[in-house]
């Protein structure tokens, strides 16, 4: 397989409701990533799109609606949707589009507008759950986080306040992030006090519905060197499914992340995770999935992952810097364009450009993951300078 | 080159520019209605429920007792062999207190939604269902718990059938 | 795998509906084409500096050489029927008397187009290549919609 580089990236702000339709968000984000890169549509051999559920922004057939803002004018142009793990599984499709050798030069979209649903976006989310045997009981989609976080809590003693600590440093995070809609200087009480919406969950566990795009650049090694003396190179991808029959699965623990992070770590050739990984864009729509997702990419021991925050190594200046962005709960969460997002953010800190959000040293490999679906879909890219 | 730049793009809008209409918008409301067929095994799930009664299928060859039902099994990856009764116990594996309806109304009643792992499938099958007739600040994971049924005439086969399911 | 069912009553479908509205923003290039319509009584074309291409209805964007468009410009509602249909029946199905015409009209002096309908004319003396203008409602009445366009007339 032939080595594949990151060398552009781009966003919008992520906001709750924007002017730009989607496909205008996309040509935003995709024009500066190609800007970044130095490369113009011309330079591109394929398009990849990463976009949610059509309903959310009510667009039936999504991928070709947002094909010209992402770039696929005249192009072999595919759109993915994994649930919530589409913006890191979207840049996985551009890597096998090229180390396959099919491609030099890719560019990957992810958008999603989800306030152009009404009442609120969840509606365009219940048929999620089993149409016959689950829904006629008024289920919304807070319920299984709220039971998966109570199942995380139980069987590992944890508390919500050591849970709390997750939103407090990702928000705090989220202030040096240009593009956050959700930068903010909070306590751990501010989030215990926060309206209960179903408990444990409280609203300021939760990451925001929100309006945003996100793009970057892929090529082959030949193009990379061409293009940058910077490249960032994909050292290992991995993506996994656990069944959709969640009820039957004990949900303390997200297997589908350890499985999808042990085929990447073997391509990266990594054996020691926690050693070998700088820095981590875990995904963290809730501030429990933080934790959840910690563990389950093997960055420490089940159960551990509170004490690492509570000890203050998931900060930016700690020993493994964790959602530097602000991750989801601060910076937004447009679900495609999120995941994609943590990907942006791993290639802006390796190549040192993260501005403000910097994380000290020089971090020479970073890893974002994001999870989607009935809480069983993973997806995992780790990039290296 | 992050660092550059000085303007991001997209342009936030506040609800005032919806209201005052300083934004053009179009409104849409699709006809999106289903009949979702239930299929073999959950159909006859239902039947079981109209009679009170909890089914699930064994499959020979992992020997799970598969709860809610299906024709495969998606381990094996081999039909299910055989119908089971399971009991109409069980105990809570998790649960929480929802206050809020899916479009982010407040219930005036928290809702209290829990998996329950039913005595009779095998460990870990559980179902997503409702508790009833206990504090919400008495629900505890391990909790052993009874289906409280309709009454046959109110039956109609479905998940529903089960009101709540209670501390035993 | 399949189960014989002698009792039609054991066939059973779950009801239910996907409970979504949608409000969609214009966009930016939308904004200035429906400004356009409601304000001024005509479309907008935003053209692409390199690709000298005139989109209509306007972009933000060149989808070609992504490149961003100059900022619109006001275009008369004025163009050819490049291609129509005749509708006999609606979308449930339903006889349409009189039917409606349905056309593509692409717009003079621009690469663009939109589909509408067309009126004060009858089925049989539309043709490909019928030189037609728009029939916009009267301004007071506008709401800066497709729609604030009635339809599309024969010139003359």
């Amino acid at each position: 397989m032939g080595k594949v580089a990151v060398v552009g990236a781009g966003m919008t702000k992520f906001v709750r409701r924007a002017q730009e339709t989607g496909r205008e968000l996309a040509w935003q984000a995709a024009r500066m990533a190609l800007d970044s890169a130095g490369m113009t549509l011309k330079d591109v051999d394929a398009v990849v799109i990463g976009s949610a559920p059509d309903a959310f922004d009510g667009v039936h057939m999504k991928g070709e609606y947002l094909a010209d803002g992402s770039g696929g004018w005249r192009k072999p142009t595919m759109r993915n949707f994994v649930g919530g793990a589409t913006g890191v599984f979207a840049p996985i499709q551009g890597w096998y589009h090229i180390a396959s050798g099919q491609f030099d030069t890719v560019l990957v979209v992810c958008e999603e507008k989800m306030s152009s649903c009404h009442p609120h976006p969840q509606g365009a989310f219940l048929t999620i759950f089993d149409h016959t045997t689950e829904r006629p009981l008024g289920p919304n989609l807070l319920w299984i986080f709220a039971i998966e976080m109570n199942r995380y809590m139980t069987v590992h003693g944890i508390t919500k306040e050591e849970i709390a600590l997750v939103a407090v440093k990702n928000k705090r995070n989220a202030m040096d992030h240009p593009c956050a809609q959700l930068g903010e200087e909070l306590t751990v009480e501010d989030v215990l006090n926060s309206e209960i919406m179903a408990w444990p969950v409280n609203r300021l566990d939760v990451s925001p519905a929100s309006d945003g795009a996100a793009a970057v650049v892929m090529c082959a090694e030949h193009v990379a060197k061409r293009v940058t003396d910077k490249p960032v190179w994909v050292e290992g991808v991995g993506w996994h499914l656990d069944t959709a029959y969640w009820t039957n699965r004990d949900l303390y623990y997200p297997r589908y992340v350890e499985y999808a992070a042990r085929m990447a770590y073997d391509m990266a050739g990594i054996k020691e995770p926690r050693k070998e990984i700088n820095i981590v864009e875990p995904y963290d729509p809730f501030d429990y999935k933080e934790l959840h997702h910690l563990e389950g990419l093997l960055l420490c021991e089940r159960g551990e992952a509170p004490r690492l925050t509570a000890d203050g190594v998931t900060q930016r200046d700690g020993d493994l810097p964790v959602c530097p962005s602000g991750g989801l709960l601060g910076v937004g969460n447009p679900i495609a364009a999120a995941g994609l997002m943590k990907v942006c953010e791993i290639f802006w800190q390796l190549r040192g450009e993260a501005g403000k959000r910097q994380v000290p040293g020089t971090p020479k490999r970073g890893l974002a993951q994001a999870w989607g679906d009935l809480m069983q879909v993973g997806a995992v890219i780790i990039l290296g300078r | 080159m992050t660092v550059r730049i000085k303007e991001w793009p997209g342009t936030a809008l506040s609800s005032k520019d919806f209201e005052t209409g300083r934004v053009l918008t179009v409104h849409h409301k699709p006809k999106a209605e289903y009949r979702w067929d239930a299929g073999v095994a959950i159909g006859r799930y239902l039947r079981e429920l109209k009679e009170g009664r909890l089914i699930a299928r064994r499959c020979n060859a992992c020997g799970r007792i598969l709860l809610p039902p299906r024709m495969f099994c998606e381990e094996c990856f081999v039909p299910t062999s055989e119908w089971v009764f399971v009991k109409d116990t069980g105990t809570v594996n998790t649960f929480s207190i929802c206050h809020v309806r899916w479009d982010m109304v407040r219930l005036k009643d928290p809702q209290l939604p829990a998996v329950i792992n039913v005595d009779g499938a095998s460990p870990g099958m559980g179902i997503l269902h409702l508790l009833g007739e206990v504090r919400p600040e008495d629900v505890r994971v391990g909790m052993r718990v009874q289906a409280v049924w309709k009454s046959p005439e109110e039956r109609e086969g479905a998940i529903t059938d089960i009101k709540y399911w209670k501390p035993i | 795998m399949r189960e014989k069912l002698t009792n039609p009553e054991d066939v059973r479908t779950w009801p239910g509906t996907i409970p979504v509205e949608y409000v969609y923003t214009a966009g930016v290039a939308g904004e200035a084409y429906l400004r356009a319509i409601k304000e001024r009584g005509c479309l907008a074309a935003s053209t692409c500096p390199d690709c000298n291409i005139d989109y209509l209805p306007p972009r933000l964007y060149c989808e070609r050489c992504f490149a961003k468009t100059d900022e619109p410009r006001d275009v008369a509602a004025r163009g050819v029927v490049e291609t129509f249909t005749v509708a006999h029946r609606d979308l449930d199905g339903r006889p349409l008397e009189p039917p409606v015409i349905y056309a593509f009209v692409r717009i003079a002096g621009t690469a663009g187009g939109l589909i509408h309908r067309l009126g004060d004319v009858e089925p049989g003396d539309v043709h490909i290549g019928l030189e037609v203008e728009a029939v916009f409602r009267p301004p007071a009445e506008r709401v800066g919609s497709i729609l604030d366009i009635e339809h599309f007339k024969p010139v003359g």
